[in-house]
């Protein structure tokens, strides 16, 4: 079954063509990689999926359920998670006040409570020490470095409980150590349930993590099937190094 | 030192603060410089509201004098319109004018807030000439130009052997101006600690992003911009009633925001105690110095003003609390780091230290 199913969506900037009748279906409980030149349009497929960019043309559904050009907190609320290619925390907040912003979803009163004495709190710290950065949770989230923003965005999407995972190049910036680690986080909540699709440009990390691949080129997908597969396509290795 | 001994001196130091405070007017012996500390408790809780909404979410807001001018007018009009006589019950009014002026901001909210950034400034600055022009001009109501008096104070109620009544005049103003800033200081330390708070900081660094992990944005900010545009309707209520009368000239008064935006960044923006000692440290010194230098027309407040700003800017440019709480991070990171450079060593495997490449910098930007 699939969880997530974009439909010959269309998206454009002016002239410039970023989605071009693009499909893709995410099967449930699956860790699929969207990969492909810089340009092609993973990340606008990536925004039109969450709810940042509103789609000129096509369907986007989420466990049967149209999300087509919904607002990204009713996405989100739905139980689809993202983070950015670009890390989007919240500097000025110490880290363990970032991983309570994304549990905000609550009545008024609810909102009146202490966060720092709230249920999600324990799970707020069991999540840092998850991805390991748990020691740091009292600094600013802006002093972390740019590989430790990624797993604090990787965490505070991990506290709303979602269905699904959209990383957009969750390795960039990572330390290699540290990269390995991160995929067997991904394989572990993948085994509790969580659906993955990933953006990535480190190929040996989406070879070796996913179960299903993508190949985009020009807005469009060119390619799909395991990695193994994936590889060999005339079609792939003409996108990355034909032009 | 442990974190239970810090947390017994913070209770113990703010403590002490209190007992000075209440002891103020003893310790002064003059009503001059209670007459100075009421405007300066008066503009502390004002701008400690203001934080709220601008230190919180980043939002400038500079118009909050409408607030501060209706609630002067609500307290007025009130007092003449049921014939209240001077005395106490003016101040249980209070609260009513400030809630008045949080009732007005609730539509006058909603349409700025519509905006951001620079537009969302002048949407305010706007709403602030508008409400001016109003009380000028709805004469039935204000009074227009002329404004309307307080009912005079003859008596209290209470003779306290040894102290005149010229001298208890003062007291009760700057006891109730005390405690609406320590209402406003609690409003603030409970917002800050709140998950609506948390709301209100997420904004200020990336109000998208908020939105999009299902922080209302919306209803946070317009009920921030309410709670602040209350405290700025008490203290217009509570300053009028001290100083006698409305009028559209200095009851909306466009240096009121100017003042009080001043006294948050001098003090801290975003912080609990940077606006309350930007207010005691500004308000005390322009009314100071226009009690001492009564040449030159008032000005010399404004030198005194550019100077401080001027070291500030120079030495402390985030404002004093959050520099000061830099400097003291820095002072007790370098007497830690030998230790943390060791235990280094173990980064990179969760739940054993932190994942990095380097030791974290310093706490720079934390709310005091």
């Amino acid at each position: 079954m699939n969880v997530l199913e974009v439909a010959n969506v269309s998206k454009s900037y002016g002239g410039i063509v970023a989605l071009n009748g693009c499909s893709l279906n995410v099967a449930e409980g699956q860790i699929a990689g969207l990969i492909g030149p810089n340009g092609s349009g993973k990340t606008t497929l990536f925004n039109v999926m969450t709810g940042y960019e509103k789609v000129d043309g096509g369907t986007v559904t989420f466990a049967g359920r149209p999300i087509t050009n919904a607002k990204p907190d009713t996405i989100f609320g739905m139980g689809v998670g993202r983070t950015f290619q670009l890390t989007r925390i919240f500097p000025r907040l110490t880290v363990i006040e970032n991983m309570h912003v994304a549990v905000q979803r609550q009545g008024m009163l609810g909102l009146l409570s202490r966060w720092s004495s709230s249920g999600e709190h324990q799970r707020a710290l069991e999540l840092l020490d998850f991805v390991g950065i748990s020691r740091l949770k009292s600094l600013p989230a802006g002093n972390l470095s740019y590989g430790q923003k990624k797993l604090l965005e990787f965490a505070f999407i991990l506290i709303a409980n979602p269905k699904v995972i959209l990383l957009d190049e969750p390795a960039g910036g990572v330390n290699p150590a540290m990269i390995n680690v991160l995929a067997g986080r991904i394989r572990e909540l993948n085994r509790q349930g969580i659906t993955f699709l990933v953006v990535e440009h480190n190929m040996e990390f989406v070879m070796n993590l996913c179960h299903h691949v993508t190949v985009m080129h020009r807005g469009t997908p060119i390619a799909a099937g395991r990695p193994a597969e994936v590889r060999q396509n005339p079609a792939v290795l003409e996108a990355y190094l034909g032009d | 030192m442990t974190d239970s001994m810090a947390k017994l001196l913070k209770v113990g130091s703010l403590l002490l603060l209190l007992v000075l405070a209440l002891l103020f007017p003893f310790i002064a012996g003059n009503s001059t410089y209670v007459t100075i500390a009421i405007f300066a408790f008066g503009f502390a809780a004002a701008a400690t509201g203001w934080n709220v909404f601008s230190g919180y979410t980043g939002y400038i807001a500079l118009g909050h004098a409408a607030y501060y001018g209706i609630g002067g007018y609500t307290l007025a009009i009130l007092c003449q319109h049921w014939h209240i006589a001077g005395g106490w019950i003016p101040f249980l009014l209070v609260p009513l004018a400030g809630l008045v002026a949080a009732v007005f901001s609730v539509p006058l909210g909603a349409i700025a807030l519509r905006t951001r950034r620079h537009t969302f400034v002048v949407v305010t600055i706007a709403t602030f000439f508008i409400l001016q022009l109003m009380s000028y001009n709805l004469r039935g109501l204000t009074n227009g130009s002329s404004g309307i008096d307080f009912p005079l104070i003859t008596d209290w109620g209470i003779n306290i052997p040894g102290i005149s009544f010229a001298d208890f005049y003062v007291l009760p103003f700057y006891y109730v101006a005390l405690a609406l800033t320590l209402v406003a200081l609690a409003v603030s330390w409970f917002v800050r600690n709140s998950k609506f708070g948390l709301g209100l900081l997420a904004i200020r660094d990336d109000e998208d992003r908020a939105l999009g992990l299902g922080v209302r944005t919306g209803p946070s900010k317009l009920f921030a911009f309410v709670i602040s545009a209350f405290f700025a309707g008490a203290a217009g209520a509570l300053l009028s009633y001290y100083i006698g009368g409305v009028q559209p000239t200095f009851t909306f008064d466009a240096l009121f925001d100017v003042a009080i935006a001043l006294m948050v960044f001098f003090g801290g923006i975003g912080t609990l105690a940077g606006p309350i000692l930007g207010a005691l440290v500004l308000e005390s010194v322009q009314k100071y110095s226009a009690t001492v230098f009564t040449q030159g027309g008032g000005g010399v407040y404004l030198i005194i003003y550019g100077a401080l700003f001027l070291v500030v800017v120079l030495l402390l440019p985030q404002g004093v609390i959050p520099s000061l709480s830099i400097l003291w991070n820095k002072y007790v990171l370098r007497r830690i780091e030998p230790t943390d450079a060791a235990e280094d060593t173990s980064a990179g495997t969760p739940g054993a230290g932190p994942v990095g490449d380097r030791l974290p910098r310093v706490n720079e930007g934390a709310s005091a």
